[in-house]
């Protein structure tokens, strides 16, 4: 990895990730929608990769890409049965748009008076190997908090969505 | 031309943008919960670019991404969980169609 980020690289990975996230809130079949959803995570995966976070790009492919999107079809699956109630009426909603657009404003005022704090990208970056060490020694205890609450979660999604005879 | 820590965070800040933009007028359940986990992967982009350009022996920034990733994977787990819940009980998944508690 060389000193700077490579200019086109971002801006085509930048391209994909707010071009998939667009068409993922224009297009009006959900389906579809899923499917832009996973093209902007793989194209997030390579802005990971090229910040050099290896590992994030790995887990980013398999969580998002590879768990979240299936999960996310398999409910549309689910809940959507008919091949038409897939298709959503085209809802602009003006006043999401105007607080979202306010709220870009508000962070491109904040951006335009940040001072970034070292604006020459670092040239040594740590691999996977120090990563790892780190992760387990330094944050073993919110390691184990965390796995604690993917364990939690499990078993209330189980709990939730079971074909119970009490409801 | 060099791509600096702004630029990342530009980016982020669209795609949070957009994503708000989604869960506040999308009817659908599951498309809001798709523009929650857009949101959370804005956060996660500045998390890892904050954390190349300002920490890198650390990677703090990359380790709190991570624990971002474990609790939005485990939001959206629950949340689709939920959603095949009222499913089960409405047989529709619009968020106008629950509006019990309006007042």
């Amino acid at each position: 990895m060389s000193e700077s980020v490579n200019g086109v690289v971002f801006f085509m990975l930048a391209f994909a990730t707010i071009g998939g996230a667009l068409m993922m809130l224009a297009t009006r079949n959900v389906v579809h929608a899923a499917y832009w959803l996973l093209e902007t995570m793989l194209a997030t995966a390579g802005l990971y990769l090229l910040l050099s976070a290896e590992f994030l790009a790995l887990v980013q492919v398999l969580v998002y890409a590879g768990a979240v999107s299936v999960l996310v079809l398999f409910v549309i699956m689910l809940t959507l049965r008919r091949r038409s109630d897939a298709i959503r009426p085209f809802e602009p909603g003006l006043g999401g748009a105007i607080v979202a657009a306010l709220f870009l404003g508000a962070v491109y005022l904040a951006l335009t008076r940040f001072v970034a704090p070292a604006v020459e990208m670092p040239a040594t970056a740590p691999g996977v190997v120090e990563f790892g060490q780190i992760m387990f020694t330094e944050w073993a205890l919110p390691f184990e908090i965390a796995s604690l609450v993917l364990l939690v979660a499990l078993v209330a999604a189980v709990w939730w969505s079971r074909e119970g005879e009490d409801r | 031309m060099t791509v600096g820590l702004p630029h990342f965070m530009a980016l982020s800040a669209v795609l949070f943008s957009v994503g708000l933009y989604g869960v506040l007028t999308r009817k659908s359940t599951i498309m809001a919960l798709m523009c929650l986990e857009l949101m959370a992967n804005a956060v996660n982009i500045n998390l890892v670019a904050i954390s190349r350009f300002v920490t890198p022996a650390e990677m703090t920034g990359q380790f709190f991404a991570v624990f971002s990733m474990v609790v939005s994977a485990a939001e959206i787990g629950l949340g689709l969980a939920l959603v095949i819940a009222i499913y089960r009980r409405r047989k529709t998944v619009e968020l106008g169609a629950m509006e019990e508690l309006k007042g």
